[in-house]
């Protein structure tokens, strides 16, 4: 039953009815047998596989934990509701080890090795840069809950999302109006000098000056320091407000030095929870910051007036009112930043059920699916709050918290609307080619 | 005619590593294809490593510089002047040539420990460089090298550096020639001026040898061979970033080369391809891979004290350069 070139061709020899009813039989026989069932329902109950692209190890090991830890609960409840189209959702972790160059390799071995559907983490922006060329290449959906802007700045590639948390450049606008209404109108930013330092020594100045704000002096520090004795006297007598953004370690130094500084006459403090993510508010040392305010994506410590979805989300991510894990008082977590994780897997769930996502032949329509949302109701999907999408940019909007340092814990005194956030798209990714 | 007999030997096997490497592009899967593409990049960052270290004798801890800056030559070139392929390549390696140049000027009136601190310290000062000016450098996040620039137009024809087998096959052919260069170097006079120096540098003096001359010589050839392997990385991975330029950058050819075999042409290959498979691996099943990196080097070094192709050659194959 083979033609000249060996292709199998029905039409040069017709079938017995012995011959069908054979191979009907026998194909019967196998589609019954238990591999086949398997084989037969992969493409309708196959788990949807994430790669989950996690900092195990490095600097981002404390927010890896914890983006681990609200993964899986995520995972849990949206398999618990059915899963995704019907089919259950498998997470397949890899450490990237903080790491740009492991990134990518990472994101290539999901695409490659472990055949994921899409890939999804992770939190340091130099990674997710690192990362994106690997994602690109791949044709990978790469969701990512960074909150830097460079998702945003579509200085990326159409496949890289962060549709689960607002991006620093939006956050720090939205800070400005308060600023500049309750804190004071005379500025002295102290950030670190590298990228995520520049960010907010960029985006202040103009965000608080549209507020009739201004910043009178930006004090950038050496990562390489360990001391802020010598900087200190930098700060302009006339300032109103101290905008702190020191990260790592050295930041429990730092508020010590600065209180040691001032004393009981200091300015007010402003700062980005960033600096104390998974470190305890009441550790020795850090008293100076009581009376201060945060900026907190999702507060650290339940609110009076938390929604029912904000309480069921604590709950299933296992963190109690003071924001640490349950049963261990002193894991605490990154709750500012984490709730982006449950968040974006329900985008992912609404996108590939809008795509009719049926394995890795879908991506691009998955792609295309995600660009289409506009908008996320508050609720036990988005338990942080509303959020609205910009599908060229490939970035959400959010409302921010404002939080107070009171008596040992963070209490949320403002949140900003979506609008406070909002800026003018920087480029335009669905113009570029799937 | 047991020196030529050598050579054919030494030659053959290199030719053959080379031809392993190209047959493996068309059998490994996906992954491991683009993973081996990544180990032959780095593989030949620490065969230049390992020209200085393995041969000279001289332990930098500051190779992270010279990789970075035909990264960042590279990189920078496309990303903001719109530089092409090739033109790109060539400046990263310019910029790692001369930077190799003044800090081999520098560098090369110490020795021994105050070589080490001295080569980290102008390292340290090349990644606090690259975050100061992170308007241009990206800083610590690093710059994207636009997917679209990075196609290389060779007379007449257009290489995607994007698809797989045009980054593999490139990859090879830069370690390929980087290998053939640093084999045909240290078997000529001035590799054994090398070995020489390493060996006993006041003895060479006497034989009058300008021994300054010639390890200024090594650290540009050694400084220009890792820029062009992080020229090559930029372009073929898209990344430039200053994790790249940082300590452990200086540290893993270090490794590499120790576990491999220092001194010997294919130990940067096989430490690299050893390092890179036993993180990759280890990193699926634990959180705790480095340990098992850490225990992996404590073997190599309690049984393979001259790393794995050293001890081979030491044993057993004599003739192994």
């Amino acid at each position: 039953m083979t033609d000249s070139k060996g292709y199998f061709d029905l039409s040069k020899n017709r079938l017995s009815r012995r011959t069908a009813l054979k191979g009907l039989a026998a194909g019967a026989s196998l589609a019954a047998a238990p591999g086949f069932v398997r084989y037969a329902q992969a493409q309708s109950s196959a788990p949807i596989k994430i790669g989950f692209q996690s900092h195990r190890t490095g600097i981002g090991a404390a927010y890896g934990r914890w983006y681990e830890k609200t993964t899986a609960a995520a995972v849990k409840a949206i398999n618990a509701a059915g899963g995704i189209n019907g089919r259950p959702v498998e997470v397949v972790i890899e450490d990237d080890g903080t790491d740009p160059g492991r990134g990518a390799e990472v994101v290539a071995k999901f695409a490659n090795q472990h055949k994921t559907d899409i890939v999804f983490g992770t939190l340091f922006s130099h990674v997710v840069i690192g990362s994106a060329p690997a994602a690109g290449e791949n044709k990978i959906p790469y969701f990512v809950v960074s909150e830097g802007h460079h998702v945003a700045s579509t200085k990326l590639n159409r496949y890289v999302f962060q549709p689960g948390i607002t991006d620093v450049k939006s956050q720090i606008q939205a800070m400005a109006p308060w600023i500049a209404s309750n804190a004071g109108k005379k500025v002295c930013q102290i950030f670190p000098d590298f990228a995520f330092g520049y960010d907010h020594r960029d985006y202040l100045p103009p965000a608080l000056k549209a507020q009739g704000g201004e910043v009178i002096a930006q004090i950038a520090i050496p990562p390489t320091e360990s001391s802020f004795t010598k900087y200190l006297p930098q700060i302009p007598a006339e300032t109103e407000v101290i905008y702190h953004v020191m990260v790592g370690p050295a930041v429990l130094t730092f508020v010590k030095e600065l209180g040691e500084f001032y004393g009981s006459n200091r300015p007010q403090l402003f700062g980005f929870i960033d600096s104390l993510e998974a470190v305890d508010i009441n550790s020795p040392g850090l008293e100076f910051l009581d009376g201060s305010h945060f900026w907190e994506g999702s507060p650290r410590y339940a609110q009076a007036d938390d929604s029912e979805a904000q309480k069921a989300y604590r709950a299933a991510v296992g963190i109690d009112d003071n924001g640490a894990a349950v049963g261990d008082p002193k894991d605490v977590s990154t709750a500012a930043h984490m709730f982006g994780c449950w968040e974006t897997l329900y985008v992912v769930k609404k996108a590939m059920e809008d795509a009719g996502y049926k394995g890795p032949e879908d991506r691009a329509k998955l792609v295309e699916a995600t660009e289409a949302l506009t908008e996320f109701a508050e609720g036990p999907e988005h338990p942080q709050g509303k959020k609205i999408f910009n599908g060229k940019i490939h970035q959400c909007f959010g409302i921010q918290n404002i939080s107070k340092v009171e008596g040992g814990k963070l209490k949320v005194v403002h949140k900003t609307s979506i609008e406070d956030g909002l800026y003018e798209p920087e480029g335009d990714y669905t113009t570029q080619a799937l | 005619m047991k020196g030529e007999a050598s050579a054919l030997k030494a030659y053959g096997l290199h030719v053959a590593v080379i031809g392993l490497l190209f047959a493996l592009s068309f059998v490994l899967p996906p992954y491991h294809h683009g993973l081996v593409a990544r180990i032959m990049v780095l593989a030949t960052f620490a065969m230049g490593y390992n020209l200085l270290f393995g041969y000279v004798g001289l332990l930098s801890l500051g190779h992270a510089m010279f990789f970075a800056a035909g990264l960042y030559g590279a990189g920078l070139s496309v990303y903001h002047l719109g530089w092409s392929v090739p033109l790109a390549f060539a400046g990263g390696i310019g910029c790692g040539a001369v930077l190799a140049l003044v800090i081999g000027l520098l560098a090369l009136r110490t020795s021994g420990v105050a070589f080490m601190i001295v080569t980290m310290m102008f390292a340290q000062v090349f990644y606090l460089t690259i975050l100061y000016f992170a308007r241009w450098t990206g800083g610590d996040q690093g710059l994207v090298v636009p997917q679209g620039s990075r196609v290389m137009y060779l007379g007449g024809a257009s290489f995607d550096l994007t698809n797989p087998a045009v980054r593999y096959r490139v990859a090879l052919a830069l370690f390929a020639i980087v290998l053939a260069v640093v084999l045909v170097l240290v078997r000529s006079g001035f590799g054994r001026v090398l070995v020489a120096i390493r060996e006993n540098e006041e003895r060479t003096k006497m034989l009058g040898f300008d021994t300054f001359a010639n390890k200024l010589a090594a650290v540009i050839v050694s400084g220009t061979i890792c820029a062009a392997a992080g020229a090559a990385y930029a372009l073929l991975f898209g990344y430039v970033g200053s994790s790249f330029a940082s300590v452990q950058y200086s540290i893993l050819p270090l490794l590499w080369v120790l576990l491999g075999g220092a001194a010997t042409a294919l130990g940067p290959l096989v430490g690299t391809l050893a390092m890179y498979y036993v993180t990759d691996i280890a990193s699926s099943y634990t959180s705790a891979w480095l340990l098992i990196v850490g225990v992996m080097l404590i073997v190599g070094v309690l049984f393979f004290p001259k790393g794995v192709l050293g001890t081979i050659r030491q044993r057993w194959l004599r003739w192994l350069p």
